[in-house]
């Protein structure tokens, strides 16, 4: 024992070796059992807060597409993460290289521009707050470490806000449906619609149970693809079962493994918003870019680069287009009228190294270059037709052949 | 450990060593808890090695203010068009409040966790480096309140160092830079004294950010006797977790690291304020403080003290 005796001085003197061991092994048990706790804590509180699927009457899933269409929530406010894996490696700016109409980002443009910004959505992980009051008064913050990036849309103005270089965008709107038209989706809502639009006779539609989300308990809809050459698996929507609002949607490909979207409410309120949330004023300093600028900058593509996020975006966004197939089947075709892999040229070193990513094949149509990510697979033939869609890479060439 | 301050140890030892005898009765008696962290406090804050980091942290706002003042001079803005450097570095000419929430950024990944590793890998492994430990240990206090007293002063040496930074960053930032309402990073504005406010939560965040460090270096500290050891290990230690938390591959271990949700005391300055990072902060500061101090209780109450 040592000389200088510890806590328990009375104990100490007539302790012998082995007992002072045995203490010294309870005293290290304190952390290893602090640590454990916090461990099983950790692991356990996930499960025990998942306190099973809530009771709620039955509905058809006619109803439950209805009642999301007959949703009009006007206020609300709350969190979404949002989750893309399409199985690329994490480039920015991407979805441009991809896309040969879409403008060159970066230059001339300004950090708080809301097309430039928004696309990021399309790879990792996000975290969104969301708030809307009414049709006129809406606010997307995209938050990131120490900084945010803030779409406020008040009436006639619409602002971005990119707080880590303090510019600041500005546009203002007579029709507020139009300009939300021209963003990209960013919440479960948004996605639902897309994914809903496309439900016709080669989909099937079932009400899968219910779950909770964000606190809230929710149908969950399910939405399958009849035909088997689509990528996309199945399609979950949780609908909240008393505004009809989605509050999650997910998109798990044909391929199985994790969701290539999962957006989803952590957090969801149905409260009007606190008007301090939409009022903006340019921050002394900040400087400050008028949409007009922009357009100017870019000069006859004064397009968006938005992804696009389904057949008729496609459709809308890009000329030259057609689509071939239906339903989920569809392919869209694309011709660049230039020579082979345009996406590799347009996107300059970016598209070399995506060249790097592709297979040759070979097909009636002639040889062309698969890009595969897990949803969306794109065909670039040598005499410069793109076809691309959530189709296997044979529903691909197949289409390829049949388009010749 | 100087000569001087070895006698001065000795000193306070045998003052609390006449004041035990004399209150033998009152052994538990919590103001001498208190005396024993007094005297704890005036001596890690007498040693010039501890104002010489109070004094380096002081200047790091300096730095930056200055830095940004010439930069900016010419009227474009901190950081580069892209936004780099520290948070918050492109607000600092438009508000001086600012400098306070960039200061803390910049220091808090380094300077103050290296500052509090080298005062908490001292605390104990010092005392025995010195031979002063026995002299403490003298005092009826017992290992357990000695250690829990050590504790305590390095907590607050973590309060002190991030205060000098808000001071000397709110201080500069006044003197360089206009004050006045600001904008958070939500968009929204706050007037100047919610903003005081909320520079004085984020300050009360970063150093409660620093407890986990705390306790890690005070057990480093229980387990070596040479205090130089001790404090190359923490700091050590630190710039091995920053390193790790680099490397995308390890992301599955990343939230267990103690500084890995260091920076979500920013979310403050949101609006709505954001608690999911700092509650998560907070709580893995709080099991490092549980799983380290308890190591540090098991290895100090039971070690033999030689030294």
């Amino acid at each position: 024992m040592a000389p200088y005796a510890s806590d328990d001085m009375t104990t100490a003197g007539e302790a012998g070796e082995p007992r002072a061991g045995r203490r010294r092994a309870a005293r290290y048990a304190v952390p290893v059992t602090v640590m454990g706790v916090a461990a099983a804590t950790i692991g356990l509180v996930p499960a025990l807060a998942d306190s099973g699927d809530p009771d709620l009457p039955e509905i058809t899933a006619a109803q439950l597409i209805e009642k999301i269409a007959q949703s009009d929530v006007e206020r609300l406010s709350g969190t979404v993460k949002i989750t893309t894996d399409l199985g690329l490696p994490d480039l920015g700016g991407l979805q441009d290289g991809f896309a040969p109409g879409a403008p060159e980002r970066g230059e001339g443009g300004s950090s708080a521009d809301p097309s430039t910004r928004l696309t990021e959505l399309a790879s990792g992980t996000h975290t969104l707050r969301v708030a809307a009051d009414g049709p006129d008064r809406q606010k997307v913050s995209l938050l990131e470490d120490a900084a945010e990036y803030s779409l406020i849309h008040n009436g006639k103005d619409v602002w971005g806000y990119d707080s880590r270089s303090n510019e600041v965008y500005h546009a203002t709107v007579d029709d507020s449906g139009e300009d939300r038209g021209q963003q990209p989706p960013a919440t479960p809502k948004d996605f639902a619609e897309e994914a809903l639009k496309a439900v016709d006779d080669t989909t099937s539609v079932t009400v899968d149970g219910t779950a909770q989300v964000a606190g809230r308990d929710a149908y969950r809809l399910v939405v399958k693809p009849r035909q088997s050459d689509s990528t996309v698996g199945a399609i979950s929507i949780a609908v909240d079962h008393r505004t009809g609002m989605p509050l999650k949607f997910t998109l798990t490909p044909a391929s199985g493994g994790a969701a290539v979207v999962d957006v989803g409410f952590t957090r969801v309120s149905f409260d009007r918003p606190a008007a301090s949330t939409f009022d903006f004023t340019p921050p002394k300093g900040a400087k400050v870019t008028e949409d007009g600028e922009l357009d100017r900058d870019r000069g006859h593509s004064g397009k968006p680069g938005n992804p696009p996020k389904s057949e008729e975006d496609l459709a809308k966004g890009l000329d030259g287009l057609t689509v071939l197939g239906e339903g989920w089947n569809s392919v869209a075709v694309l011709d660049t009228g230039g020579p082979g892999l345009p996406a590799a040229d347009a996107g300059g070193d970016l598209g070399g190294f995506l060249g790097s990513f592709g297979d040759r094949v070979e097909g009636g149509f002639g040889t062309g270059t698969v890009f595969s990510t897990r949803l969306v697979n794109a065909l670039v033939t040598e005499d410069g037709k793109v076809y691309v869609g959530a189709v296997t890479e044979e529903a691909l060439v197949k289409a390829a052949d049949r388009g010749k | 450990m100087s000569r001087a301050e070895a006698s001065s140890r000795a000193e306070a030892s045998s003052r609390a060593q006449a004041s035990a005898r004399a209150e033998e009765t009152r052994r538990a008696n919590p103001l001498w808890t208190l005396g024993l962290f007094r005297s704890e406090l005036l001596t890690t804050f007498r040693r010039w090695r501890t104002l010489a980091l109070l004094g380096v942290l002081a200047a790091v706002p300096v730095l930056v203010g200055v830095a940004v003042k010439i930069e900016t001079g010419d009227g474009s803005t901190a950081g580069g068009p892209g936004g780099g450097g520290p948070a918050f570095i492109s607000q600092i000419t438009n508000n001086g409040l600012f400098l306070v929430f960039t200061a803390l950024a910049a220091t808090l990944p380094f300077f103050l966790p290296m500052a509090v590793g080298v005062v908490a890998g001292d605390a104990l492994a010092g005392e025995a480096n010195a031979g002063t430990l026995r002299y403490l240990l003298v005092a009826p206090a017992g290992r357990s309140r000695l250690l829990l007293t050590k504790y305590a002063t390095v907590l607050a040496f973590c309060l002190a160092a991030t205060l000098v930074v808000a001071v000397s960053a709110l201080a500069v930032g006044a003197l360089l830079f206009p004050l006045g309402d600001l904008t958070t990073i939500s968009g929204t504005r706050i007037g100047f004294g919610e903003g005081l406010v909320r520079a004085l939560l984020i300050a009360l965040v970063v150093a409660a950010s620093l407890t986990g460090v705390a306790a890690l270096g005070l057990f480093v500290s229980t387990l070596t006797n040479s205090g130089i050891a001790a404090m190359a290990t923490t700091v050590g230690l630190l710039t091995t977790v920053q390193i790790l938390d680099q490397i995308p591959q390890l992301s599955a271990l990343h939230p267990y690291f103690f500084s890995h949700y260091w920076l979500s005391f920013a979310d403050l300055m949101r609006e709505p304020v954001h608690w999911e990072g700092l509650t998560r902060n907070l709580g893995l500061q709080a099991l490092y403080a549980a799983v380290f101090g308890s190591a540090a209780w098991a290895r100090f109450t039971t070690k033999d003290i030689t030294a």
